[in-house]
C-alpha cells in the first residue's frame, strides 16, 4: 500500500504531456519586467532608478521586512523604467523594467556547474544566505524560505520533508528537476539538513513520477539519513499538511504550521535553489516552467529568467493556437487565469497552462443537490456547501466557526460539484472578509 | 487567439465530467431492471401506471414553473422524471390514473416546488406523494392486484394481500408464524418477484441490481443502504430470536414490501439524506427502527415510506450534529 | 350533560386565572426599566433600519442618542436634517445639521467607451470577482458591472443600465445611507451634497493612470491634464495620481471646469441649456452618467 493522506482528496486526469521532455534554456530576454512583489509578504523596496545599470544577480530591490524577500536582476542589463504591469494577482503592480544589454556575456553564460558536495558553511550562515539570494518556497505559494528556517531554540524539529509531489495534472516542472538535478538536490537537501540540525529527510514523491523516485533511490543509498517515499497518486497530497499525514501519520494542528509537528516542508525547486546559492553563489533567477496544454504545438519545460513575459514563452512552443480561451498561471487546480499573455513569470509561476475553448468554460451553476460530495472530497474536513451558503447569506461569523479560515483553496470541491457550484469562489470571498473583520476586532 | 476575449475565472480551471443530471439519469438506468420486473408481472399495468406518472410529474413540474413560480423550467434535469418513476414504483398496480396524477402533483408541488424546487425540499417527493395517496385513499391504495404467473393480460380482478399484510392480519387474529407462513410466499418468489406488492418493489433481486449499479457508478455509497438493512435484519432478528411464533423471519422483513426499494432508491435520495457518512449512518438506522416498529407494532403492515419522511425531517439536526471531523482537530499531542 | 359543560367552564375559568397570575407575578418581577425616551425618539427615526448612521438599526440609534450627551456627531441621513432637529427638540441636546447629500457613480465606463477584453467567469459579485483580477475592461479602478450596490440597496434607489453596464442612482429615492458605498470594491460611489435642483459638477473617473493608458482602456477616463485645475476660480479641484477630483465644498457649480475638459470625463447634472458656447449642452434629467460623445 502506497502511503496517502486519509480524507478526502480527488484524482482529476494527470495529462502530464511534458514529463519526457528535458527542460531547455531560453536565451535571455530582451527586456525582462521583474515585480517587487513576487512572494507573501511585504513587498521588496526598489533600490535602483531609472537609467541605472545593473549586473546580473545585483540586489535590485531589497526586502521590506522578516517576511519578505530580496529580489535580483535576472539580466545585465539597463533599469529602463518602474513601471505598473499587471501580474499574476490580474493587478497592476509596481516592477523594475530591464533592457538585456546583448553585449554582456554573463547573460548568456553556460550555468551548468559541476557539482559540488562539501559544505562548508555554519548552519547561520546558510540561512542567512538563503535570505540574502531571495530564495522562496518555488511551489508556489512563495513563502520566503528563510522563514521556515528561523527555528527558535525551544521548538522541537525531528525531520525535513522535500516536496517532490508534483500533485498538480500538467506541470513537470519539478518531476524533470529531479531527474535532472538529483545529485544537486541531493546535496541541498544534506545542506537543509545542516542548516535545520536534523537527521532525518523525507523526500515524498508520486508514485506517477516512477523514474524520480528510481533515480533518488539509487544515489541515496549511500545517505542513509534520507529516505525516499513513494506516495499514491492523489490531489492535493502536495499540500503541507496532507503531505506531512501521509508520510508521518503527523496532523498538523488547526491553523498551525508543520512546526508544530516537528517538521519543516521544502520543495524540490526551492532546494535546487538553495544548493545554487549555497554552492555557486548565485541568487536566485530562474526556474523551472512548464508551458502546456492540450493544443499547443511543442509542450516543453523551460529554464526561464524571472520577469520573462509569459508571450516569450508561449512564442517558443508554437505559439497560442486557434481557439484559446484561457490561459492559466500555475496548474488547472489552484493556477491562475491570465489577463493577457503580458505577465511576467515570477518566482511562483511553476507552470503556464494553454486552455482551449471546449475546457475553458465553466458550467452554469445549478442547484444544490445536497449529494455531499465536496464534503467527502475535502481534505481539510469541511463542509464547503454549508461554507458557500453562509459567506453568500454574509453570515461570516458562522462561517469563521464552521472553520472557513482552515482552507486549502485546493479546488476539490469545485472540481467535483455535479451541480457546477462555484464553492471555492465563494469561500475564498468568505475567507478574504473573515480575515478583514478578525484584522478590526485586533 | 480565437475572436471572443479570453476567460477570467477562479481556480479550479478543470471540472470532474460528473454532472447532477448525469447522475440523476444513472438513476433512471438503475431502476429499469425493476420495472421489467414489474412489466413482467403486471403487464402493460406496470407500463400505463409508470407513464402516467411520469408525464404527469413533468408536466406538473413544467406548469408550475413556467406559469406560477416564473423561474426557469428545469424539467431536462432528470429530478422530475426520478419522482415520477419512484411514485409509480410504490403504487399498486391498477390504480386509477387519476389518482396518480393527484399523486403526481402532490410529489411535485407540495413536496418539491413549494419548497424551492430541486435541492430544497426537505421530503422525499415520491414517497409523500405515495403516503398522500395511501391515507387519502386507504382503500384503493391496499388492493394488490397479485402475481399471477405468465399472466400479461389484465389482472385486475385477482387482488390479494401483500405478504407483510397478509403476517399483520394474521398476527391480530391470534394465529402464528406457522401457520402464516404456509399462505406466505417462498422466499425465492419473493427474491425474483412472483409475490403481490406495489409495482416496483417485486423483485428483491432487480432492485440490488440497481442499487449495485448506482454504487459501482458512486451516485451512492453503501452506508444508507447496508446500514438500514442490517438495522432491521438485526432488530427483526431480536424479536424473531425470542418468538419465532409471533414475528416473521428476518429474511421475510427484508425481502418483503418495500425494504429494498427504500434502502436503495428512497432513502438515498441525495437530496433528503444526510451529507456526511457518519450522518448516512444514523441516519440509515433511525429508518431501520422505526420501520420494524411501524412493521411489528403499527397499524399499517409496512412503515419504510412514513420512516423514511420522519427521519428526512431529521436531516438538518444531524447535518449540524455530524459534521466531519476538521483536519488537524482534537488530535492527541504527538509531538515528538 | 349540564354536569360537563360545568365542569369544563370551572376548569378553563380556573387556568385562565393562575395564567393570568404568573403573567402578573413575571411582569412584575422581570420588569426592565426602559428610558421612555429612546421609545419616544426612535418613534421620530425613519424606521428604515438601514445602518447609515452606523448603528444596526434605528432602534439601536435612538439608545444612542439618549445615551450620549454630546450628540452633534451623529446623524441620521436618511432623515435628515428635519428628523434631527426633531430628536433635538426631544432631547434638548444640539444636533450638527449637514447639507442633504446623495450618492454618485464616479465612472462613465459604458460598454462603448471602455471595451471588455476578457470575460468573467464566476458569481455575479463585483467583490467576489475583484478578489480575482482587475475586471473585464483595461481600467483597473472603474465600475466592474456587477451590482453589488444595487443589491445592498433597500431603497429601490439604484438600478443597473442594462444598456451602459453601469448602476444608476434614482436621487429621489436616494437616502444617502451610504450602504453602496461600503459595498463597491472600487469605491466609486461617493455621498456628494444634494444642492438645490440637485446640481451636481463632479469627475466621472477614478483611474490613476497616465493619460496614455488610461485614455486606452476608456475614451472617458480623466487623464489628469490638469485643464480644469487651472481653470477653477475657487481652487475647488484637486490634482492627485493623474486624477482630478472637485472638492463640494469649495465647487461653487459654476461649469467652467466642464467645457475644458478633452476627454468629457465632467460630469454635471441638472443643470439648464449653456447659452452660445461651442460645447454642446449636456443635461441630463437623473444623475444618469452622460452619454459619452467621441472627443469634444
Amino acid at each position: 500500500m502506497l502511503k496517502t493522506f486519509p480524507k478526502g482528496g480527488v484524482h482529476p486526469p494527470e495529462n502530464k504531456l511534458t514529463s519526457t521532455k528535458t527542460i531547455k534554456r531560453l536565451p535571455a530576454p530582451k527586456v525582462v519586467y521583474v515585480p517587487i512583489s513576487q512572494h507573501i509578504g511585504i513587498p521588496a523596496e526598489i533600490i535602483v532608478d531609472r537609467k541605472d545599470k545593473v549586473e546580473i544577480g545585483q540586489v535590485i530591490a531589497r526586502s521590506g521586512g522578516f517576511v519578505s524577500s530580496n529580489i535580483h536582476a535576472p539580466v545585465a542589463g539597463t533599469v529602463t523604467k518602474l513601471d505598473m504591469i499587471i501580474d499574476t494577482s490580474g493587478y497592476k503592480k509596481q516592477c523594475i523594467v530591464i533592457r538585456t544589454d546583448a553585449k554582456n556575456e554573463s547573460n548568456f553564460e553556460e550555468i551548468d556547474f559541476p557539482l559540488k558536495k562539501e559544505i562548508t558553511l555554519q548552519p547561520e550562515e546558510i540561512v542567512q544566505r538563503i535570505s540574502d539570494f531571495g530564495i522562496v518556497g518555488l511551489g508556489g505559494a512563495t513563502f520566503p524560505s528563510h522563514v521556515k528556517l528561523n527555528i527558535k531554540e525551544d521548538r522541537k524539529l525531528d525531520c525535513l520533508i522535500i516536496n517532490g509531489v508534483e500533485c498538480e495534472p500538467y506541470l513537470t516542472a519539478d518531476h524533470r528537476l529531479m531527474l535532472e538535478k538529483t545529485k544537486e538536490i541531493l546535496v541541498g537537501i544534506q545542506i537543509l539538513m545542516h542548516a535545520l540540525r536534523v537527521d532525518r529527510a523525507i523526500i515524498g514523491i508520486e508514485n506517477n513520477k516512477k523514474d524520480a523516485i528510481e533515480a533518488f533511490k539509487t544515489l541515496s543509498v549511500q545517505e542513509p539519513r534520507i529516505q525516499v517515499a513513494a506516495l499514491k497518486v492523489k490531489y492535493p497530497q502536495g499540500g503541507e499538511k496532507q503531505l506531512v499525514r501521509a508520510l508521518l501519520n503527523r496532523e498538523v494542528p488547526k491553523n498551525g504550521l508543520p512546526l508544530d509537528v516537528g517538521v519543516v516542508v521544502h520543495n524540490v525547486g526551492t532546494v535546487y535553489a538553495i544548493y545554487q546559492a549555497i554552492q555557486h553563489n548565485r541568487p536566485l533567477m530562474e526556474r523551472v516552467v512548464t508551458v502546456t496544454g492540450k493544443k499547443l504545438e511543442k509542450p516543453s519545460n523551460f529554464w526561464v529568467k524571472i520577469g520573462t513575459p509569459i508571450k516569450d514563452l508561449v512564442e517558443e512552443v508554437g505559439g497560442i493556437p486557434e481557439g484559446t480561451r484561457k490561459i492559466v498561471s500555475g496548474g488547472p487546480m489552484m493556477g491562475k487565469a491570465l489577463k493577457s499573455t503580458d505577465v511576467p513569470v515570477t518566482k511562483g509561476t511553476s507552470g503556464i497552462l494553454v486552455i482551449s475553448e471546449d475546457e475553458a468554460s465553466r458550467g452554469e451553476p445549478k442547484n444544490c443537490i445536497r449529494c455531499g460530495e465536496c464534503v467527502s472530497v475535502c481534505p481539510m474536513g469541511l463542509e464547503p456547501h454549508l461554507l458557500m451558503n453562509l459567506s453568500e447569506k454574509n453570515m461570516f461569523e458562522k462561517a469563521a466557526q464552521e472553520d472557513i479560515m482552515t482552507c486549502i483553496e485546493c479546488g476539490s470541491c469545485s472540481y467535483v460539484c455535479p451541480s457546477h457550484r462555484p464553492l471555492l469562489d465563494y469561500i475564498r470571498f468568505g475567507k478574504n472578509i473573515t480575515k478583514e473583520l478578525q484584522s478590526k476586532k485586533v | 487567439m480565437s475572436d471572443q476575449p479570453i476567460i477570467v475565472s477562479a481556480s479550479p480551471h478543470v471540472h470532474s465530467d460528473r454532472t447532477s443530471q448525469k447522475l440523476m439519469y444513472d438513476v433512471v438506468i438503475a431502476l429499469i431492471p425493476a420495472f421489467l420486473v414489474s412489466l413482467y408481472v403486471f403487464g402493460i399495468n406496470a407500463m400505463i401506471a409508470t407513464a402516467a406518472a411520469v408525464i404527469s410529474c413533468l408536466l406538473f413540474e413544467y406548469l408550475i414553473q413556467k406559469y406560477l413560480m416564473k423561474t426557469e423550467v428545469t424539467i431536462g434535469d432528470g429530478s422530475a422524471l426520478i419522482t415520477g418513476i419512484l411514485l409509480a414504483f410504490n403504487l399498486p398496480a391498477g390504480i386509477p390514473i387519476w389518482m396518480i396524477v393527484m399523486g403526481s402533483l402532490v410529489a411535485i408541488g407540495v413536496a418539491k416546488l413549494s419548497f424551492g424546487g430541486l435541492g430544497f425540499n426537505i421530503f422525499n417527493p415520491a414517497l409523500v406523494g405515495r403516503v398522500f395517496l395511501l391515507i387519502s385513499f386507504p382503500v384503493q391504495m391496499t388492493l394488490w392486484p397479485t402475481a399471477v404467473e405468465n399472466n400479461t393480460t389484465v389482472v385486475d380482478a385477482v387482488t390479494g394481500a401483500t405478504t407483510l399484510g397478509l403476517i399483520k392480519e394474521g398476527v391480530q387474529f391470534g394465529e402464528t408464524m406457522t401457520e402464516i407462513s404456509a399462505q406466505l410466499p417462498s422466499n425465492m418468489d419473493m427474491l425474483l418477484g412472483i409475490t403481490g406488492g406495489s409495482l416496483g418493489e417485486m423483485s428483491a433481486l432487480a432492485l440490488i441490481l440497481g442499487g449495485l449499479f448506482l454504487i459501482i457508478r458512486k451516485v451512492i455509497t453503501w452506508h444508507i443502504p447496508v446500514t438500514l438493512l442490517v438495522t432491521m435484519a438485526v432488530l427483526t432478528g431480536i424479536f424473531w430470536w425470542i418468538d419465532p411464533e409471533h414475528y416473521a423471519s428476518p429474511l421475510i422483513h427484508l425481502l418483503s414490501g418495500g425494504a429494498i426499494l427504500g434502502a436503495f432508491f428512497m432513502a438515498t435520495d441525495l437530496v433528503t439524506s444526510p451529507v456526511t457518512k457518519k450522518g448516512m449512518v444514523v441516519f440509515a438506522i433511525g429508518i431501520g427502527i422505526l420501520t420494524v416498529v411501524i412493521r411489528l407494532f403499527g397499524s399499517y403492515p409496512e412503515g419504510i415510506s412514513f420512516a423514511i419522511l420522519i427521519m428526512n425531517a431529521f436531516v438538518p439536526l444531524i447535518n449540524t450534529y455530524f459534521k466531519p471531523r476538521r483536519f488537524g482537530s482534537k488530535i492527541k499531542a504527538k509531538i515528538v | 350533560m349540564s354536569d360537563s359543560i360545568l365542569h369544563s367552564v370551572i376548569l378553563l375559568s380556573l387556568l385562565g386565572i393562575v395564567a393570568a397570575l404568573v403573567l402578573y407575578v413575571v411582569s412584575k418581577k422581570f420588569y426592565v426599566y426602559e428610558n421612555p425616551l429612546i421609545a419616544e425618539v426612535e418613534e421620530l427615526l425613519p424606521a428604515a433600519n438601514c445602518a447609515g448612521c452606523g448603528s444596526p438599526g434605528c432602534r439601536a440609534f435612538a439608545e444612542k442618542l439618549v445615551g450620549t450627551d454630546d450628540i452633534s456627531d451623529l446623524f441620521c441621513p436618511v432623515g435628515g436634517n428635519d428628523v434631527m432637529k426633531l430628536v433635538s427638540e426631544a432631547l434638548g441636546k444640539e444636533v450638527a445639521e449637514k447639507d442633504p447629500t446623495v450618492a454618485v457613480i464616479r465612472c462613465q465606463g459604458s460598454c462603448e467607451v471602455r471595451p471588455k477584453t476578457t470575460e468573467y467567469q464566476g458569481p455575479k459579485s463585483c467583490t467576489i470577482s475583484a478578489l480575482i483580477y482587475s475586471g473585464e475592461t483595461d481600467c483597473q479602478y472603474g465600475c466592474l458591472g456587477d451590482g453589488d450596490c444595487v443589491a445592498v440597496c433597500q431603497f429601490d434607489a439604484m438600478y443597473m443600465d442594462e444598456a451602459t453596464g453601469l448602476p444608476v442612482v434614482i436621487t429621489d429615492k436616494c437616502t444617502s445611507c451610504g450602504m453602496c458605498v461600503d459595498a463597491c470594491p472600487r469605491d466609486i460611489i461617493e455621498m456628494r451634497p444634494k444642492h438645490k435642483r440637485d446640481l451636481k459638477i463632479f469627475v466621472g473617473c477614478l483611474n490613476e493612470e497616465k493619460g496614455g493608458i488610461a485614455k486606452k482602456a476608456c475614451s472617458v477616463a480623466c487623464i489628469g491634464c490638469s485643464k480644469c485645475f487651472d481653470i477653477c476660480p475657487k481652487d475647488a479641484i484637486v490634482m492627485e495620481n493623474n486624477l482630478a477630483y472637485i472638492d463640494p465644498e469649495y465647487c461653487t457649480l459654476c461649469r467652467k471646469c466642464v467645457p475644458v475638459c478633452p476627454t468629457d470625463s465632467i460630469i454635471e447634472t441638472n443643470f439648464p441649456p449653456r447659452k452660445e458656447k461651442k460645447v454642446e449642452p449636456k443635461v441630463t434629467a437623473k444623475v444618469e452618467p452622460v452619454k459619452p460623445q467621441p472627443n469634444a
